[in-house]
């Protein structure tokens, strides 16, 4: 069998980079809201004494705890990928990412790793407030994590502070400061932390609106877990609007073909920049077929007058052109869920402020559709942003097609198969497990992962799924 | 230049140290793995894995503190490596994956088949992981094809008789390391077994030693002369003469009751001595014969950067991972488990 299925090797190394990292970021997307909100309902519960909190904490760690071992398990994936499919990458730019990487593991990795222990099972050993103490390393760990691999993905679109070496060609470090601050990654951290927030509180809510559905509505913990993750959306949706614009004017400044290939501006304008809604975007002929826009507002969305002149992707030579198609398309999918993410929250204020917010069916429906949304705008943004600086990989420096590793296809198309194939079967089967639990709702004395009786217990989730009967009963009574 | 070279070395005494302390803490929890077969039981098997779910995760980092940091310090290396072990590498991975969910799956598994296939992914996972990384070791000491700046062999290049060797070594090693832990942490009759267990794991383990110990000297001239060479063979002779002294140190612990925290200590210095042994080896190359520490070393402002933090980080890491080892502490109350 060819296994290189007849594409080149940079090519395969390039999906298979792209599979296993959208992959992991699924994981983080979830775990970086989840130990914050975890932190907030254990900290809740020790202030108050609500016993509600507690149950909502046993009742997510358990959800937190698998999603967490998917994140690092694919995580110690990626940290490798960087050597076996990127290897002329890896040694030009090691010198400059990877002590960036290396202080990831050292400030971050640890941290969480060493800490989860005592948040999963440590409550009894430790005492509250230690393990209080615990909750917060592991969500600081995961902004910490976060921190410093945005950074290295921030330098590799706006790459500052280096020099290259005449000899060998790698990239040099000059000035510290200027690559960990480099002018992409104030942004990119904001945003992408944001939309980690915005993923928890559609999922945490999406599985509030289920029960509510269910008519579980005299379970309080149900109503806690819908009342903050809309909290969360109403607040959070609108400022992610406001930090993603300011992040596409940030990227227009040093990445602009990106940002005409997000618009689908293969033309060049005298008098005034129109917004493209949508269309079907020809690279081969240059143009924006069927297109729906509005005339001269993309002036003013870019930071330029009404009547603005602007270069489109016709003054960029092809070579140097992105993909248009996949950018232009999954900037849409991000946005139009970032739009839609602010409506269920607007709405939910609404129905909060007549006191409809637990019988407000329909709201509850479209909480419900929206659970997943966050973790599909998280991947589009991520395609948008990776694909929109093709074809280099360091911007403007290095070329992806000269970063691969001198393998032949057929290794590298053996793995992608390998990858796959356990990926799907694994990854599936743990959110198999997820949904399970999701979908029992949360119970008054709640058993959390370490009480629940321990080696000779009944298999798997059985004595919640028994109580879960009884709660439903009072729940529509 | 004078510090800039200081600087390297110290830097391959970190990386050194990192993969000390990935090899004996993820050693002895994927040796829990490889002991899983012998414990068909679902109670022992609950307790074995309770015994390490707390601080598996952490022990893991350090191999990505080893590979990050490998990529930090010397890029060059780890870009010749990687592609040069590909195949290993990769299986490792998926193994660690299928072995890391594992710990979480199990207990979620409802029904007895796939009980049964969480089970058998947390055995092949550890056995697999354990099995690559040998491999990947005697692949680096049999010597990688450079060219240029790049690997310059093929992709099968890795696999050898020495290299599987190697990598049975490192099962045998890392059960022996899981059956002392247990042993420390278990009690009664499941106790009794892991002791047996020890003593199995320790013969071959031992016997392994000695193999690869004899094969290494015929690897590569420089290998040769180091170790039989003369006057080279009075500096590096405590090594072998250690090992002996710590096999029959350990037989004895073994053989006789009490004192459960003395073999793990004594496999330890085992592992630390294997390492000494490799340093004898490899020294000055990061990889054999071809690429000096030097020669791979990134520029001394990055090794700069990292390394004031590295000091300042890993001894506060070192002392949080004991912490969290403290609380754990103790012999496992089968009837209480973290799950
Ligand atoms: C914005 C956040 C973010 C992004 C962009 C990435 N990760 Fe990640 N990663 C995390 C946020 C995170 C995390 C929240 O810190 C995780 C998720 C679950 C976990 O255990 O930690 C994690 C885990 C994790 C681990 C396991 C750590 C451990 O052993 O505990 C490794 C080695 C990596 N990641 C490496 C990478 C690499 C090489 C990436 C890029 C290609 C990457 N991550 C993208
Ligand atoms: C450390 C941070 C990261 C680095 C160093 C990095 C590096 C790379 C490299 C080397 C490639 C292959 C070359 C290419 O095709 O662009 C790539 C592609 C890609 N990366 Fe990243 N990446 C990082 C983070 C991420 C994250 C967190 C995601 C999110 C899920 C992501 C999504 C993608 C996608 C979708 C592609 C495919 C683009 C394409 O095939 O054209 N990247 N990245
Ligand atoms: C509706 C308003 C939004 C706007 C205007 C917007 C804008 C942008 C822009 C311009 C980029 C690309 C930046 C670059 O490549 O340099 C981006 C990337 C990204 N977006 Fe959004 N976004 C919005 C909503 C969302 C939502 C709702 C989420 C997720 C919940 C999200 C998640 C991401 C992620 C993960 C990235 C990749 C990382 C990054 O470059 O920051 N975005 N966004």
């Amino acid at each position: 069998m060819d296994l290189s299925f007849g594409v080149d090797a940079v090519l395969l190394a390039r999906i298979q980079f792209a599979f296993t990292v959208s992959f992991h970021f699924v994981f983080p997307a979830f775990t970086i809201g989840l130990a914050s909100f975890l932190t907030v309902l254990n900290g809740m519960y020790l202030w108050t004494r609500d016993e509600t909190y507690l149950q909502l904490f046993k009742y997510w760690l358990k959800i937190f705890a698998i999603s967490f071992a998917m994140g690092v398990v694919s995580g110690i994936v990626m940290s490798y990928q960087f050597g076996t499919n990127w290897s002329v990458f890896s040694d030009l730019a090691g010198p400059v990412i990877g002590p960036l990487m290396a202080y990831e593991v050292l400030t971050a990795f640890f941290l969480e790793a060493g800490f989860l222990g005592i948040m999963l099972f440590g409550r009894e050993k430790v005492g509250n407030t230690l393990h209080m103490v615990a909750c917060v390393m592991v969500a600081v760990g995961t902004a910490i994590s976060a921190t410093w691999i945005l950074s290295v993905n921030s330098w590799m679109q706006t790459p500052v502070g280096f020099s290259i070496d005449p000899d060998t060609g790698q990239f040099l470090p000059e000035d510290w400061w200027a690559i960990v601050f480099n002018p992409s990654f104030p942004y990119r951290l904001a945003h992408t932390l944001t939309a980690a927030y915005l993923t928890t509180a559609f999922i945490v809510g999406g599985v509030g609106a289920w029960h509510l559905l269910k008519g579980r509505v005299l379970n309080k913990g149900v109503l806690t877990m819908f009342s903050m993750a809309m909290w969360m959306a109403a607040v959070v949706a609108p400022l992610q609007i406001i930090v993603g614009h300011e992040h596409g004017l940030n990227t227009y400044e040093y990445q602009p073909t990106k940002v005409l290939a997000m618009e689908g501006h293969f033309d060049s304008y005298e008098d005034g920049v129109p917004l493209i809604l949508f269309g079907i975007p020809d690279q081969a002929a240059g143009e924006m077929r069927y297109a729906v826009e509005i005339p001269r507002i993309g002036g003013p969305i870019l930071n330029k007058p009404w009547d603005a002149q602007m270069d489109g992707l016709d003054t960029v030579p092809d070579e140097l052109e992105p993909p248009v198609g996949i950018v232009f398309w999954s900037f849409r999918v991000m946005v139009g869920i970032g739009l839609l993410m602010t409506v269920v929250g607007l709405w939910s204020l609404v129905s909060r402020v007549r006191g409809r917010l637990y019988d407000d069916r329909w709201l509850h429906r479209a909480a419900l559709v929206m659970a997943p949304s966050g973790l599909i705008a998280v991947l589009a943004g991520w395609i948008t942003t990776e694909v929109g600086r093709q074809p280099f990989v360091v911007y403007g420096e290095l070329l992806t097609a000269e970063a691969a590793s001198p393998l032949g296809a057929a290794a590298v198309g053996a793995s992608l198969v390998a990858f796959i194939l356990i990926y799907f079967a694994i990854f599936g089967a743990g959110v198999v497990y997820i949904l399970r639990l999701m979908a029992t709702p949360p119970l008054p004395g709640q058993r959390g992962v370490r009480e629940e009786p321990g080696p000779i217990r009944t298999a798997g989730i059985m004595p919640a799924e028994h109580q879960t009967g009884d709660m439903n009963k009072e729940g529509t009574a | 230049m004078e510090i800039s070279l200081d600087l390297t070395v110290a830097w391959a005494l970190l990386l050194a140290f990192a993969v000390y302390v990935y090899v004996i803490l993820d050693g002895f929890d994927l040796g829990i793995g490889i002991l899983y077969p012998f414990f068909p039981e679902k109670r022992d098997r609950d307790l074995l894995m309770n015994s390490v779910a707390p601080v598996w995760d952490g022990n893991e980092t350090w191999l990505v503190l080893g590979g990050g940091g490998l990529f930090a310090a010397f890029p060059l290396a780890y870009a010749i490596i990687m592609p040069a072990v590909y195949p290993p590498v990769i299986a490792m991975l998926l193994a660690l994956v299928f072995r890391g969910v594992a710990f979480e799956f199990r207990w979620r598994a409802a029904r007895l088949f796939s009980r049964w296939f969480w089970d058998a992914a947390f055995i092949g996972g550890s056995v697999v992981a354990a099995l690559t990384q040998g491999i990947i070791l005697g692949a680096l000491l049999q010597g990688i094809e450079v060219d240029g700046r790049a690997y310059g062999g093929g992709w099968w290049d890795w696999l050898s008789p020495f290299s599987l060797l190697c990598g049975a070594a490192v099962v045998a090693g890392y059960g022996l390391l899981g059956a002392c832990w247990l042993n420390m942490k278990i009690e009664g009759e499941v106790q009794q077994k892991v002791r047996r267990l020890a003593r199995l794991f320790g013969i071959a383990t031992v016997a392994f030693i000695v193999a690869v110990s004899a094969a290494t000297p015929f690897l590569e001239a420089a290998y040769f002369d180091r170790w039989l060479g003369w006057p080279g063979i009075l500096y590096v002779a405590p090594v072998p003469v250690l090992v002996g002294l710590f096999t029959l140190l350990l037989a004895r612990a073994l053989l006789a009751d009490g004192r459960d925290w003395l073999p793990f200590v004594l496999a330890l210095g085992l592992f630390g001595l294997c390492f000494a042994g490799l340093g004898v080896s490899m020294w000055p190359y990061v990889i054999p014969t071809e690429v000096t520490l030097w020669e791979a070393a990134s520029p001394y402002k990055s090794q700069l950067f990292m390394f004031v933090g590295a000091v300042v980080l890993v001894p506060v890491i070192l002392a949080y991972t004991g912490y969290a080892y403290w609380v754990f502490r103790g012999k496992l109350d089968p009837e209480k488990g973290y799950h």
